[in-house]
């Protein structure tokens, strides 16, 4: 009754080819994108913004960039963590080498620069595939933190090996990295990042691009008979993947740790965003982002929820039943819908335009 | 031109003038090898019998020796903790054929990977909330003194190790070949629906070879657990067998062993000899890269079962 | 843990460590977050730490009603080693209490970089004992960070104090070769331009081996010291299961226990006792003592364990990292004693606990009231040195427990000093602060 297209007439096609062609979707959307600009910076405090609004943003982003790559061109990658750390490795040199800059420009280039690393990295996946790709990824991986660990040139010779973000201003002083800066210009910098890259990423996947991508994780040798390089479009997929996972690691360092060692992009980062994206749903950018509530929401949640309720638990045991409670939510999930959170959001739209009448 | 040197020339001429000690970098990288076979081993059984990437093997080797050491500890002498570990690791498996497998049958292979990791963060909290997170010492009486072989140094541990994944896969190779389970686990990896249609059950072969990968993955605790204590940090080992794992094949157990040796060696000599040159600490993606460079040229790893590809 | 507490928590009863965190809140109460890994790869060593610090702070409640009639209530929040469940932490605990954190202790480098920054807007105290930024050292720059009691850089030099003597005199330590196996982190990195700097003024060879995180294969790292370098010392800068593997890889290389020698964080029994009969004549750094015979450990089993509250079982209270959890706990609750000197005797603010450890004094007399002669040596700190270079001494594992082996060494201040402040100064211009005045 609530969510029915029907009345929904399109006579052109334009109207046919919009990103979002059900006017519900469209609301909904609009009230989503308000509460998260307007309710969520001023009715929630400090603690809520900072830990958990800032992390869950920074990996969407990443999440939403591996997806392009695994959900969407069918390349499994493990070396997410190794991009976001060259993505913030990147803008650290360039904010600290032109202090100049905006910092919206460094944050791009980073991401660009990312894209580089990302292209080199992906040349493999032309000739490997399935999970023997994903441990080859693993290379990567392992030897960009090590190259970030190991020479000092990307830290600026400081001592311990670790970046601290600059304060950094947009439109003015309005400060959105370093300690100055409120945990809502924080916010509201990284949300408008994530949602103009989402915005784009939802037109890549149904342009040509997207639909090569999709051709290539479907059946590649069908793909590549009927027209589409495989060089170009696995390429092109590590190098998109990799602009998104490069400006999350960009985001990461400067707007929600402010500051950050190699080792914080290791290789349980990587396990961590591939988690996000099989829970959310491979090849569904909603999914992305239900992926990342999950993986950064459940944690906390299971962590404070003794205290809320008021058991006096000690924190050794809630953090091993935070583990065993995860595990079994991972499986249950699956066994569930093994095709994501997004997918149980569809079959509730199903369901819902069926309401109330099923048969 | 320096860095040059420092690739091309410096580490030939070590080895040349310090012919020994490069022996005992081989051994003792073969030998470290070998103690990444047999986590791989544990990948390789159920990968190949039931297609599924066992992400959890890691957590599968910290759970069966923090069973055994931990039932020790209460007091129970070593054969009879270690009877029961293996039938705790045997109950583990026929847990998961019914309780995540047989619900998961004909999903991707991805699906399932996924799904070995929930397992593998359930395993660490529930080995943690029963045993405690702090190091246990595990002390089997095995010997690790160093012996010197005409001047070559090799310990005792090691070749113990070597040993024993020797004889481990021995006794795989006897059952896979010899045993009525073991061929019909052989069927079963080679094509499922035949398999099911001569009538050996999917379900039952399922749980035994995820039984026996329990019990790899104890020698592979005992064996890792007396070297560093029994801890949190043995999960961890999985990392240093992948890349054994993609260089031998998924499904080769003679390739888990040579994969092992080639890595163990390979990044032993690398960080010996090539370290210094850039700035040390190189084995761990060495390993990888070794690995990937051999996949370059055979996709499929050395002794994996060659990818036929149809449209 | 067993099954049977498992139980016991399923069914909702309270158990463990915060069993005294839901008092009621009529009197006046200091609140005290403590930053812990009982889980995760260095929870072994995490976890003996953990129950230190919340002995002591139990057996203040227990023997004399917190401190001056201030009741402590401490929360235990456990990041894993985290640096970002280590932020979440900070930000959950900062605001709790009547008076907000009293000081955050990170126990962890990440996070103590990672939070630095905000606890000096927040205006809470960052007393990273022992780890975290050597720089910080310098109160100047950094108001509200503390390091006491000494430094990595400290200790570097401190060691090299410690091989000089043991070969006869520091000019003796010309043509020697030291080598350093480190944690490839944050961490590891601290101490190699100190051994940078002293390997030119004393002449010695200086190798460095980075070891990468968690450090479970390092037989190449052992392989090249003790088959072919063959150094005349060894020093370690590792943490959790990278101390085990060395020690065993050590031994089974035929490198020389009697001179190897361990960072602070690298001497406890969780280090050695897994390594069995191997590690028998491993040394290591301490700023306190090892074991239990001290009246402080007497009134905690007294008051603690007397009245079945324990953290831990008694047998664990005096290890080595135990011990250092408790002195952890001592800097804090006496830098808020010294803060109640001043501003009375109520919970205190971040602020005025940072004055309190500005102002903290530890005379031998005050020691001795503590229940802590012969334990630590007297310590001062004050606006410009945050750190009071407190001298160090080598322990030995005797395969069953640690004991001193070595009198008290003084670090080379002369030396570190100056590079602290260079480094703070540095660091200042980047971040554009203007270090305060101290005068």
């Amino acid at each position: 009754m609530l969510y029915r297209e029907a009345g929904q007439f399109k006579s052109s096609y334009d109207e046919d080819q919009a990103i979002f062609p059900i006017l519900q979707d469209r609301i909904m959307l609009a009230i989503v994108l308000i509460v998260a600009f307007v309710a969520v910076p001023l009715l929630f405090n400090e603690y809520w913004l900072s830990t958990i609004m800032l992390p869950f943003l920074v990996f969407s982003l990443a999440a939403l960039g591996l997806n392009l790559l695994t959900g969407y061109a069918g390349q499994l990658s493990l070396g997410t963590g190794g991009f976001m750390a060259t993505g913030a490795f990147a803008a650290y040199k360039l904010a600290v080498a032109f202090p100049e800059m905006n910092i919206i420009i460094v944050f791009l280039l980073s991401g660009v620069i990312t894209a580089g690393v990302g292209v080199l990295f992906g040349i493999p996946s032309l000739r490997i595939k399935g999970f023997y790709l994903a441990v080859a990824t693993l290379a990567s991986q392992f030897f960009l933190i090590w190259m970030f660990n190991k020479f000092p040139w990307f830290t600026n010779y400081s001592s311990s090996g670790v970046i601290s973000a600059p304060p950094r201003a947009v439109f003015g002083d309005y400060f959105v990295t370093g300690s100055s800066a409120s945990p809502q210009a924080k916010y509201l910098f990284a949300l408008a990042f994530v949602a103009l890259l989402a915005l784009a990423a939802k037109n890549i996947v149904r342009s040509h691009i997207g639909r090569g991508w999709m051709a290539i994780r479907d059946m590649d040798i069908a793909a590549e008979i009927i027209g589409i390089k495989p060089l170009q479009t696995k390429l092109g997929a590590f190098a998109v993947s990799s602009f998104y996972c490069g400006i999350s690691g960009a985001l990461w360092a400067f707007i929600y740790t402010s500051s950050v060692e190699a080792l914080a992009f290791d290789i349980t980062r990587s396990f961590q965003i591939l988690f996000m994206v099989i829970i959310g749903g491979l090849g569904s950018v909603l999914g992305s982002f239900l992926g990342a509530a999950f993986i950064v929401l459940l944690p906390i949640l299971l962590s404070n929820a003794p205290t809320m309720v008021g058991l006096n638990i000690s924190v050794d045991l809630i953090s091993h039943m935070e583990f065993m409670i995860m595990g079994a939510l991972i499986i249950f999930f699956l066994i569930v819908e093994p095709h994501g959170l997004a997918r149980l959001w569809q079959v509730a739209k199903e369901k819902l335009r069926l309401w109330p009448f099923p048969y | 031109m320096e860095f040059l040197t420092a690739i091309f020339v410096t580490p030939f001429v070590e080895i040349v003038s310090y012919p020994i000690f490069f022996f005992e970098v081989v051994i003792g990288g073969l030998l470290a090898g070998v103690m990444y076979s047999l986590v791989a081993l544990g990948f390789v059984l159920i990968f190949k019998a039931s297609g599924v990437f066992n992400f959890a093997q890691g957590a599968m080797v910290l759970f069966a020796a923090l069973t055994l050491v931990g039932l020790m500890e209460h007091g129970l002498p070593w054969w009879l903790a270690l009877l029961l570990t293996i039938a705790v690791m045997v109950l583990l498996a026929i847990t998961v054929e019914k309780v995540v497998l047989r619900k998961l049958v004909n999903q991707e292979a991805i699906i399932l990977f996924m799904a070995t990791i929930g397992l593998s963060y359930f395993l660490d909290g529930f080995g943690q909330t029963i045993w405690g997170s702090d190091v246990k010492v595990l002390d089997l009486g095995i010997p690790s003194a160093p012996l010197e072989f005409g001047g070559i140094l090799v310990n005792e541990f090691d070749i113990v190790a070597a040993v024993s994944a020797g004889s481990l896969v021995a006794v795989l190779a006897v059952f896979f070949q010899k045993t009525r389970i073991g061929r019909a686990l052989r069927a079963v990896a080679d094509d499922h629906q035949a398999a099911l249609s001569v009538g050996i059950p999917l379900k039952t072969i399922w749980a035994i070879v995820w039984s026996v990968a329990g019990l790899v993955g104890l020698v592979a605790g005992i064996m890792w657990g007396t070297k560093l204590g029994v801890q949190f940090t043995l999960t961890l080992v999985a990392l240093k067998a992948l890349p054994v794992l993609i260089l031998g094949g998924f499904t080769s157990i003679p390739g888990a062993i040579i994969g092992g040796l080639i890595i163990g060696m390979g990044e032993k000599v690398a960080e010996v000899f090539w370290g210094a040159a850039f700035g040390g600490a190189i084995e761990d993606w060495f390993a990888y890269m070794l690995a990937l460079v051999f996949l370059l040229f055979r996709p499929q790893g050395l002794f994996g079962d060659k990818i036929i590809e149809r449209v | 843990m067993s099954l049977t507490k498992l139980t016991l928590a399923a069914v909702g009863l309270a158990v463990g460590v915060s069993g005294f965190a839901a008092q009621s809140a009529t009197a006046a109460e200091q609140f005290i977050p403590s930053l812990v890994y009982r889980t995760g790869p260095y929870a072994p060593n995490g976890t003996p730490f953990a129950d230190g610090a919340m002995d002591y702070y139990k057996m203040l409640n227990a023997r004399d009603g917190g401190i001056n009639g201030v009741k402590l209530v401490v929360e235990e929040c456990d990041t894993g080693y985290n640096t970002d469940r280590g932020v979440e932490c900070y930000e959950r605990l900062k605001g709790k209490g009547e008076t907000g954190a009293a000081a955050f202790s990170p126990l962890s480098t990440g996070i103590t970089y990672a939070i630095i920054d905000r606890a000096t807007q927040d205006k809470i105290p960052v007393f990273s004992m022992g780890y975290g930024r050597t720089d910080a050292s310098d109160g100047r720059v950094f108001p509200y960070v503390f390091t006491a009691p000494s430094t990595y850089w400290s200790q570097a030099s401190a060691l090299v104090r410690y091989v000089g003597g043991e070969e006869g005199g520091m000019d003796k330590l010309k043509g020697k070769k030291i080598a350093l196996v480190y944690h490839d982190s944050a961490y590891g990195k601290e101490p190699i331009a100190t051994l940078e700097t002293l390997a030119e003024k004393y002449g010695f060879e200086f190798h460095k081996f980075p070891v990468t995180h968690p450090g479970l294969e390092q037989k190449a790292t052992w392989l090249t010291i003790g088959r072919k370098l063959r150094p005349d010392w060894t020093f370690m800068w590792g943490w959790g299961v990278m101390n085990q593997t060395a020690i065993k890889e050590a031994a089974a290389a035929g490198y020389p226990m009697n001179k190897f020698i361990g960072a602070w964080w690298s001497g406890a029994e969780p280090d050695t006792r897994p390594a069995g009969k191997a590690a028998i004549g491993y040394k290591s750094a301490a700023f306190h003592s090892p074991g239990s015979n001290f009246i402080v450990h007497q009134d905690i089993l007294k008051h603690v364990y007397g009245g079945g509250t324990g953290t831990t079982t008694e047998d664990k209270v005096g290890e080595v990292l135990y011990n250092r959890g408790l002195i952890n706990s001592v800097f804090v609750s006496e830098a808020i004693r010294t803060a109640m000197g001043k501003f009375g005797n109520k919970a205190m603010t971040g602020e005025e606990i940072r004055w309190g450890f500005e102002n903290l004094n530890l005379t031998e007399a005050k020691l001795g009231k503590l229940g802590l002669t012969r334990f630590m040596k007297p310590i001062k700190l004050s606006c410009a040195n945050h750190e009071g270079g407190t001298p160090l001494r080598i322990q030995e594992w005797k395969g069953q427990q640690w004991e001193f082996v070595s009198d008290w060494i003084e670090p080379m201040n002369d030396i570190v000093r100056p590079m602290i402040e260079a480094s703070a100064a540095k660091y200042a211009a980047e971040k554009g602060i203007t270090p305060r005045s101290c005068n």
